[in-house]
């Protein structure tokens, strides 16, 4: 999130897209209630009516995929009716900036495209004698992004946008008035979202239309705005955070590929901008192999850059992983805390790819369906050769560690019991397996220098691994004196710090009082509670805050300053995110967003693989053809093999979505071995339209069948009036959805929703399309 | 005056933290339940469930949430049923079920016109909430109370509670939830769960005018038949004495007009 949770209460208009926030975070109504006792608004955009929809203060039926029509809607609303914050965008974004004549954008495709794949060099400024980017602050020049964007979304006029979306115009114009109010200056407006819009062949895209919108309305970097990502599991910010993805590695570097950074000096010139805070990305970089490798990491030997994996310019992600594994050129997998027999899509595929592994090892609280793949329904264990070893993991009250919650608030859990039986802590398993790699790697083995040169000290024999130890790693110490550094102001290139994650550096910095340990309320202020926790970077609550008040200093609201200037000071509630010290005002006035090369936000972004700026698509698979352009599909979308023949409308007419239920958890394996919970949800089911169950004789609470290409599963239908057939552009549509909780393990096992699921995704991060695929169903 | 616990059916989200809090303080078991085309689930309050979720769909497009439970009733039909003095008054105004005293009757179940105390066919004795009895004395919120998340419940007495219900009716009533209304300020005389809901009690299954048959007092015999037919004994001697008397007077009348 760019602000935090507490942070909702000051927002005036809240819109939730794509995000079922009182079923999957009910923590945060709290704070959504608060700003609703002040009057503020809540919406929601979902295809049914969730118990989010069902409390907020306006709710749109949105069909499945086209959130970018909506938003692009919105964005066409501001625009033209000049809801736009204008002096926010002329200081704080690059509206005024002059696009170079090179780029276009013609029926659905942009500049650059051949075979597949953008060419993003047309994507670009038109630049003056200085190599700067040329400006019109009067935003009338035709090529300045304001004037370009005003364009590509006329093309979202209210009708088109009704018509592709299947909702009501007095929805959509209710929605556009209430939610694009907040571009007045003492407004805020607060984006909410989640798996509904991200898991879309076109979901990198969902989320940029979100900040392309909120910049727009000047909503970024102010208290009760922003563009908040409601995370879908407790800890997968830290997860990200600490590179759990095979692009990154911790604190969001690029992994190095080994075509195009064969040595530490190509990875620092091609990866290090000139502007920017990522201009010290070497510091970072470094401080992260000095950790890993201690005194054998010295300038000499480039900090042992050459023992960092290097990638081959292929994506590794989920569907590619077992892409590759369903043809047979995976070994070996660990399959830790993750249940893809259940969570991942078109789980038929995966299901029978894990039988090519010569082993698994399974670490996780129960035997999931994973773990138990080999003896899964209708799977032959004597045909099945992979070993399979299920390591007991300890749960997460029964260790000590760190989890960072949506708003990167990094706070400490204390081990509150024993694990059971013989169930370890991650850590534990993690320190046994370095101590076995390394024993086996010491008496032979290929390039066993990276193992065995590892700075690897956290615990003595099987004992219980100091996880202090490698907070303060996490955190970055000094070589010389292994004293925590304060933070990453003070991390160097020179291998005299170490850091494991350079974002985390300050969240334990001091070993009597850890940040991340701290529980102090504040006692009066605006909800930043400096002392609870720690947020990355620099405990800084609310990113780009510089944009809270304007160039001169005044902040935009009034009632809730944040960061400000007055008294020719700079007065703060929260880390300032821009360079205050012995800066007045003007000096920052067009520089808030240090990340970005440009210091202003983009509006328009050459970053993205598809599209500087997002246009709607329709989902790989889609009942209707795209009414905006002749391009159905999004252009640089991988059609994995796997995969196969995609849906065809007449065989599967109805619209299939996935969700998930506040009684449940994820693939289901905890809760549904939870009788308190699985007595509230038992069994799998779907939910249809009153409609859609009358044509097909279907009754409330019998027993349905519901197919796609990959396959079928049994499930229980609800016929309920909170989904409704919808008129997407003449035709009426109809949407099957359902939870996907249920699999063949547990006390409560039921068919797996993602056996219906595609292998395909977004083109930037593969997420997977979970959210709309073409289906069928029938009575059982 | 005495505590009650205020649901807020539409700041309610029905998370069911309220249904699951009251398993765990109670260290209630859990049923096997089927999926019924509806997420209300257990269907009914149970001797092994006390709180429920009920969920309800308009036929003008709302899904209405309530969560359910014992209403501790003033004017209580199982207090007044049962032959074994087995449901009380506390203290705190609430019922509590004295397990101990129960024989499984199902008196209580058949009279509760929200159908609340249920008969475990196991135990043959019957089980409902207890209004937190141990938890409230020691200054703490019920179990479902304290859980909730964003204040859809709230304890305490009965006159605040009343007043943030009124406020709250009228705050809804102009959000446009013309049919906002209070359920439990007179219904059995009083609940001590008082519910703010947006549309009339039938649309979330709440009997609108709950009461129980006056022959409940009937099975008090059982239970106190000395007492009872003491009761009815001096009712009726003071009953045939006041007609015994006003005949007399009406003789006597009668004489003063006869010469």
């Amino acid at each position: 999130m760019t602000n935090h949770w507490i942070d909702y209460q000051h927002s005036d208009v809240i819109m939730a897209i794509g995000v079922n926030t009182a079923e999957n975070h009910p923590m945060s109504m709290r704070w959504i209630d608060r700003a609703r006792e002040r009057g503020a608004k809540l919406i929601s955009i979902d295809p049914r009516l969730t118990r989010t929809a069902a409390v907020a203060d306006l709710w749109l039926p949105l069909r499945p995929g086209t959130d970018i029509a909506l938003l692009g809607g919105l964005i066409n609303y501001t625009i033209a009716n000049e809801l736009y914050h204008r002096e926010y965008i002329v200081n704080y974004t690059n509206a005024s900036y002059i696009l170079d004549p090179g780029y276009y954008f013609a029926d659905g495709v942009f500049s650059g495209y051949a075979d597949g794949s953008y060419n993003r060099d047309t994507w670009k400024y038109e630049l003056d004698e200085d190599g700067n980017p040329r400006k019109d602050p009067g935003l009338q020049h035709p090529r300045c992004v304001f004037q370009v964007l005003k364009n590509h979304y006329a093309r979202y006029d209210a009708d088109t946008v009704c018509k592709i979306v299947g909702c009501s115009r007095e929805d959509f114009e209710l929605v556009a008035r209430t939610f694009c109010a907040t571009g007045a200056t003492d407004k805020a407006g607060n984006i909410l979202y989640a798996m509904g819009i991200t898991q879309s062949t076109h979901g990198s895209q969902n989320v940029r239309a979100t900040g392309v919108l909120q910049l727009l309305l000047g909503n970024i970097g102010i208290p009760g705005g922003g563009v908040n990502a409601q995370r879908g599991e407790a800890n997968v910010q830290g997860s990200t955070d600490m590179a759990m993805l095979y692009h990154i590695l911790p604190g969001y570097l690029n992994m190095p590929q080994a075509k195009d950074h064969p040595t530490l000096a190509d990875y620092n010139a091609k990866e290090t901008p000139a502007s920017s805070y990522w201009s010290n990305k070497p510091k970072f970089l470094i401080s992260m192999l000095k950790a890993w490798w201690g005194e054998k990491a010295t300038p000499e030997n480039d900090f042992c850059y050459h023992w960092l994996p290097k990638l081959d310019g292929k994506n590794h992600s989920h569907i590619a992983i077992f892409e590759a594994m369903a043809r047979g050129e995976i070994q070996g997998m660990f399959v830790w805390g993750q249940n893809p027999a259940v969570g991942g899509p078109q789980a038929e595929l995966e299901r029978k790819a894990l039988e090519s592994l010569d082993w698994m090892v399974a670490v996780d609280l129960f035997e999931t369906e994973t773990a138990s793949f080999w003896r899964r329904p209708k799977a032959d264990p004597a045909s099945i050769k992979t070993e399979v070893f299920l390591l007991p993991a300890a749960a997460s009250y029964e260790k000590d560690g760190s989890v960072s919650n949506s708003g990167r608030w990094i706070q400490w859990r204390h081990k509150a019991i024993e694990p059971p039986g013989e169930a370890k802590s991650d850590l534990w398993i993690a320190d046994q397996l370095y101590k076995a790699l390394h024993y086996h790697y010491s008496r032979g083995g290929v390039f066993p220098d990276p193992i065995l040169g590892l700075n690897w000290d956290y615990g003595q024999g099987e004992e219980e691994p100091d996880i202090e130890k490698v907070a303060l790693e996490i955190n970055g110490y000094e070589i010389e004196n292994h004293k925590p550094l304060e933070n990453f102001t003070k991390l160097a290139a020179d291998g005299s710090t170490a850091c494991g994650c350079w974002i985390y550096s300050g969240y334990y910095n001091d070993l009597e009082d850890p940040p991340a340990k701290r529980r102090i309320r504040e006692q009066k202020g605006i909800g930043t509670h400096a002392d609870w926790a720690f947020a990355w970077p620099l405990n800084r609550r609310i990113l780009y805050n510089r944009c809270s008040s304007d160039p001169s200093g005044k902040p935009w609201n009034p009632k809730v300053p944040l960061v400000f200037w007055e008294g020719g000071e700079w007065r703060m509630n929260d880390v300032p995110d821009f360079a205050w010290k012995d800066n007045p005002p003007e000096n920052t006035a067009q520089s808030p967003f240090i990340m970005l090369p440009e210091l202003q936000a983009r509006l328009f972004s050459p970053g993205m693989a598809d599209g500087p700026l997002p246009e709607h698509y329709e989902p790989a698979e889609s009942p209707v053809h795209n009414v905006l352009s002749s391009q159905q599909n999004n252009p640089v979308i991988t059609w994995w093999q796997g995969l196969g023949k995609l849906a065809a409308r007449e065989e599967f007419p109805y619209i299939g979505t996935t969700y998930r239920v506040s009684e449940h958890w994820q693939s289901g394996i905890m809760t549904r071995n939870s009788p308190w919970l699985a007595e509230m949800a038992p069994e799998m089911f779907v939910e249809i339209s009153v409609q859609l169950a009358e044509k097909l004789g279907i009754s409330n609470g019998s027993q349905v069948l519901v197919s796609t290409p990959r396959g079928e599963i049994k499930a229980v239908a609800y016929v309920t009036r909170r989904l409704k057939p919808m008129q997407v552009g003449g035709k009426l549509v109809e949407i099957v959805g359902m939870p996907w909780h249920w699999g063949y393990r547990g006390l409560f096992p039921g068919d797996s929703a993602n056996v219906l699921t595609p292998h395909v995704g977004d083109p930037n991060t593969t997420i997977p399309e979970y959210k709309a695929f073409l289906c069928n169903i029938r009575r059982a | 005056m005495s505590n009650v616990v205020l649901v807020d059916t539409q700041k309610c989200m029905a998370c069911r933290g309220c249904q699951v809090a009251c398993k765990d303080w109670n260290r209630l078991p859990a049923g096997v339940t089927k999926f019924r085309g509806t997420y209300t689930n257990p269907p009914t309050l149970q001797a092994h469930t006390w709180n429920h979720l009920v969920f309800s769909e308009t036929d003008k497009g709302r899904w209405l949430f309530a969560s359910l439970s014992c209403m501790h009733c003033n004017d209580a039909a199982c207090i007044n049923v049962c032959p074994m003095g087995a449901l009380q008054r506390t203290k705190a105004g609430t019922v509590w079920p004295d397990t101990d005293k129960c024989i499984g009757c199902s008196l209580c179940a058949q009279y509760c016109p929200f159908q609340v105390p249920q008969v475990s066919k196991a135990t043959n004795k019957m089980g409902k909430c207890t209004g937190c009895a141990e938890r409230v004395s020691q200054g703490l919120k019920p179990a479902c109370v304290a859980t909730c998340p964003n204040g859809a419940l709230l304890y305490g007495q009965r006159g605040a509670m009343l007043k943030l219900a009124r406020e709250r009716v009228e705050a809804l009533r102009r959000q446009g939830f013309y049919e906002a209304n209070i359920y439990g300020e007179f219904e059995m005389n009083g609940l001590g769960r008082i519910y703010v809901l947006t549309e009339m009690p039938a649309a979330y299954g709440l009997p609108e005018a709950p009461g129980y048959n006056a022959t409940a007092w009937v099975w008090q015999l059982a239970r106190r038949p000395l007492g009872t037919l003491t009761a009815i004994g001096l009712f009726s001697g003071l009953v045939a004495g006041f007609l015994r008397w006003r005949g007399e007077r009406m003789q006597q009348r009668k004489g003063e007009y006869t010469l």
